[in-house]
């Protein structure tokens, strides 16, 4: 067993966890934040990426026990105020999630590249969304949706 | 009040599946939960001779192991096949057992032997490991065109036939290709493919002794279909004391329509230990064990004159079943198949005969488009290939083999009631500037590519279907849909659908229709689905039938809520019932000012007396309460139909395919969402570009799945895509209110033979699916070696 003392979503977190416990499972059993999925076991679906210390990761492959003294951020921590980040809701007004099930990972690394790169192209924000998997939408909408944040972030 | 019908309204239920508050049914968790591990055969073929759980029963943290003996001795009952298809010499089809616990023998690699429970996840599955099994492994038969000359993996089932089916005339068939001035031939493979919804399969199932109830959260498209099969053919527990949730379900594509050995587990077990046991697949397991696609081997004959009027058709198939019959797994290749074969076409005489064998791989059922997508990419590069033999241009044999008139008797089975074929494929050569080709063409060909120009026309059968037709066909049930329209006392609406909503946005789209129907403003409806304790029994989500069928359903109850809601009115009004008028949710009454609005009567429906000011006169013999339920059975199918073109440019010395240029205009009839619709277009063209150049489920010799990972199994990305452009004709449906016709499955059914012969008209040879840039490479450099000895 492991002490980690992190920041989740702002607020401090510390636990006394099995070595092995992987940022994904700490996030969604321990601290019931089921928002961060896993949608597969070799890293590369995408579905649980979070930010940490403000860059996106895939949760299912990172220690908890790595990250003691890090900021994290969930899909859960990014409404502020009762209002959803411009991401979120470039995400609703393009139609950019069906099943919904990819979209907290695909949320999460698009405000990664939009902190990086202010107004990706069409190519830029295809190539950066690579490593996140989507089996509903075909990709479009989400495309438009980071254009549409873009705007606005 | 403007129409929300054709709005693009933004969904509904985004706000909580963006926030990260969507509930999947991994992340239900109850008190004292327990966690399952399966144990599964790592052999294709086997006979299990022990299964030792001496040990693993004394593991750390082990509440219970259970094996297919317990099974045998709960007389928990099988996986049933759901639709019975006899043999063309009307033979019924042979099916095995399909214990969910195998106890004798296993058949494909992942089959279920055992599952271990735990007060953890790490302890069921270490505990999993000491679980000693036995097996006698027999040689495992694997290919689909092997099937039948290979051993019997059934001894009652010789060559491993399911069925021998035919639809169509052999003797006609035969009389119009002895007419014909040339046959086009033409042997495919129609590629295996794995569904990969996003969201693993889960299964979470509680027990209370007190009422002796199960309620199980599984990932389901059809939880009324689950309760049905776990209740009356597992015999788990009486239909009324199993409720099923299919919470916030992540994708589903037809893989999760019904229910798996897993789901039954977890029931009975909860049962027999009283807590709850959840099981949640990894991804692994979804690869080896969730329900496959396609995988079929046909050989297509087209008769044609030289004009190229298309005389004849023959199709032979041999389907692959995997280990099992599943539910859809055999109208899949049958009736789903065998009368799209003939595409959308005037075909004077046509057959479909598929033989579906059994292979000791994961069952294959339906997967988006069902049938359909092997359909059409069977006639779709026979008729390209027609072309290209006659000299045609590919868009004129399709125009020259349209029908005009509609309905449209087709030759196999369906009675097309609407479409404007040449209007859609003259719309789709606009949009894709078809005659601008050739100059891209000669751009491409400058910097060293080859481009390639691929075309399809399709229809589909969908909106399924009329239970009296489905039922005679052989379908085990109905496929009607239900719907209860309930409004509340306060004025608010609740809308419960048998259908299920995975990312479809019925809870938008459905409540688009209701706010029309009743007047009421959309925020004040809510829509209520996968919870066989709340609604009525219905058949879920498949075949693009929920808003054609269920949503006729809605408009059928709130109809029955309107003329309730008429005669209340007529009486608080003081007038004949005839007088009253229901318009943008007020009852009027024709040049007066007297009006009721619905929130109004609704709320005196459940008022009936007089309190104070408000006074509720409901008519004599007036049940109190506003609810209407309505069971609305179709009286044919749909028929969305459409056509793709798409351009790629192939580099000959890589073999790397891009797509450049994607076109889709298709025909759903009336819209009512067309945000939603254009995103399940592109949704079902990326599944179905998936199929053409990417997707392929690959068993070796001996069984092993060796595309069992998103390492090994190429799933399509962001950066495999153009932007798709879409255009849209509309030819209302006929058969029911709304004029709806379906679009979920158009992008997957459509896309695999637009890509494939763009792909083979750019290198000029044919070739299989997916075109990878390995086999592509191959291709050119034959091609090229043939052009060079030709010179």
């Amino acid at each position: 067993m492991t002490k980690v003392s992190l920041e989740v979503n702002g607020k401090k977190v510390v636990k006394e966890i099995p070595d092995h416990t992987t940022l994904s499972v700490f996030l969604r059993e321990i601290l019931n934040l089921t928002g961060t999925h896993v949608g597969c076991d070799t890293s590369q679906c995408g579905a649980c990426v979070v930010h940490v210390d403000g860059k996106s990761i895939k949760s299912c492959t990172a220690l908890a026990a790595d990250l003691n003294g890090s900021k994290i951020t969930t899909i859960e921590g990014l409404v502020s105020n009762g209002k959803m980040h411009p991401m979120q809701e470039a995400f609703k007004k393009t139609h950019g999630l069906q099943c919904g099930f990819c979209t907290p990972g695909m949320v999460m690394s698009a405000i990664d590249l939009l902190n990086n790169k202010k107004n990706p192209s069409d190519k830029e924000i295809r190539d950066w969304l690579e490593g996140n998997i989507c089996r509903c939408t075909g990709y479009q909408n989400i495309i438009a949706a980071v254009k549409e944040a873009a705007t606005k972030m | 009040m403007a129409s929300l019908v054709g709005s693009r309204v933004e969904r509904k239920e985004d706000k909580k599946l963006l926030t990260g508050r969507g509930k999947y049914t991994a992340d239900v968790t109850f008190a004292h939960q327990t966690y399952a591990y399966f144990v599964r055969s790592p052999h294709a073929r086997a006979q299990i001779k022990n299964v030792d759980i001496s040990k693993a029963v004394k593991a750390s943290g082990v509440v219970s192991v259970l094996t297919g003996k317990d099974i045998v001795n709960d007389k928990i009952g099988g996986l049933i096949a759901g639709w019975r298809i006899k043999s063309e010499d009307g033979s019924d089809m042979k099916v095995p057992p399909h214990p969910p616990l195998a106890s004798e023998s296993v058949n494909y690699v992942g089959d279920h032997v055992a599952v271990v429970i735990a007060e953890s996840l790490d302890e069921a599955r270490n505990a999993a490991e000491l679980v000693k099994v036995d097996y006698k492994v027999l040689k495992a038969v694997v290919k689909t065109d092997e099937a039948m000359k290979s051993d019997n993996i059934y001894k009652d089932i010789p060559k491993n036939l399911c069925f021998d089916w035919l639809l169509g005339d052999r003797a006609k068939v035969k009389e119009a290709f002895d007419k014909a001035d040339k046959i086009i031939k033409i042997d495919l493979i129609n590629n295996r493919l794995i569904p990969n919804a996003m969201e693993p399969r889960a299964a979470n199932a509680d027990y209370n002794p007190s009422t002796e109830e199960i309620t199980l959260y599984t990932t389901s498209q059809n939880p009324h279909l689950a309760r049905i099969i776990i209740s009356a053919f597992n015999g788990v527990a009486p239909e009324n004391k199993l409720r099923v949730i299919a919470p916030d379900v992540g994708g589903g594509f037809g893989s999760k329509i019904y229910p798996y050995a897993e789901e039954v587990v977890c029931s009975w077990a909860a049962k027999k230990i009283e807590r709850p046991v959840k099981w949640v697949a990894d991804r692994t397991e979804s690869f080896l064990s969730d329900c496959h696609g396609r995988d079929h081997v046909t050989h297509a004959e087209l008769a044609v004159k030289n004009d190229g009027t298309f005389l004849g058709f023959k199709n032979e198939t041999i389907a692959n079943l995997g280990a099992y019959a599943s539910v859809f797994g055999t109208v899949t290749p049958t009736y789903l198949f065998g009368p799209c074969a003939t595409g959308v076409y005037k075909m004077p005489a046509a057959y479909s005969n598929v033989k579906a064998v059994y292979t000791n791989t994961a069952p294959v059922d339906a997967y988006r488009g069902a049938g359909r997508p092997e359909a059409t990419y069977t006639i779709e590069t026979l008729v390209e290939k027609a072309a290209r033999e006659l000299g045609m241009d590919p868009a004129e044999i399709r125009m020259k083999n349209f029908p005009t008139q509609f309905p449209f008797q087709q030759t196999l089975v369906h009675s097309v009631d609407s479409g404007d074929y040449v209007g859609g494929l003259k719309k789709a050569m606009e949009v894709a500037d078809y005659k601008g080709f050739e100059k891209r063409k000669r751009d491409s060909a400058s910097k060293g590519k080859l481009r390639g120009i691929g075309l399809c026309s399709y229809f589909e059968a969908c909106g399924i279907a009329p239970s009296p037709v489905v039922m005679m066909l052989g379908c085990g049930i109905g496929l009607w849909e239900s719907a209860e329209v309930r409004f509340n006392p306060t004025g608010n609406v609740t809308v419960f659908t048998g259908s299920h909503s995975h990312g479809q946005g019925h809870d938008t789209t459905f409540a688009q229709i209701a706010a029309d129907q009743l007047g009421v403003p959309i925020e004040n409806i809510e829509i209520s689905h996968g919870d066989t304790d709340k609604g009525p029994f219905g058949y879920g989500t498949y075949g693009s039938r929920s808003l054609t069928v269920g949503g006729t359903a809605i408009v059928k109850a709130c109809d029955k809520i309107v003329a309730k809601g008429k005669k209340v009115a007529a009486k608080m009004l003081e007038v004949s019932e005839s007088d009253v008028e229901f318009k943008d949710g007020e009852f009027i009454v024709a040049k007066s000012n007297k009006k009721k609005t619905i929130g109004e009567i609704a709320f005196a429906c459940y008022l009936p007396g007089t309190y104070g000011e408000v006074k509720s006169p409901l008519p004599e013999g007036e049940e109190p309460g506003l609810k209407e339920t309505s069971f609305f059975d179709p009286v044919n199918f749909s028929f969305p139909a459409g056509s793709h073109i798409c351009e790629v440019e192939v580099d000959p010395d890589t073999g790397k395919v891009e797509l450049v240029k994607y076109t889709a205009v298709d025909d759903f009839g009336t819209i009512i969402n067309p945000l939603v619709v254009e995103g399940q277009v592109h949704g079902g063209l990326a599944q179905g570009i998936g199929q053409a150049l990417h997707e392929n489920c690959h068993y070796d010799d001996s069984g092993q799945l060796v595309t069992a990972s998103y390492m090994d199994y190429t799933m399509p990305r962001a950066d495999n895509f153009p932007n798709f452009e879409l255009g849209f004709t509309c030819t209302p449906a006929t058969s029911n209110p709304l004029g709806t016709k379906g679009c979920g499955e158009a992008g997957a059914i459509a896309a695999p033979p637009t890509v494939m012969n763009a792909v083979m008209n750019a290198i000029g040879t044919e070739i299989s699916m997916p075109a990878t840039a390995e086999k592509v490479w191959k291709a050119c450099q034959k091609m090229k070696k043939a052009n060079s000895e030709a010179a």
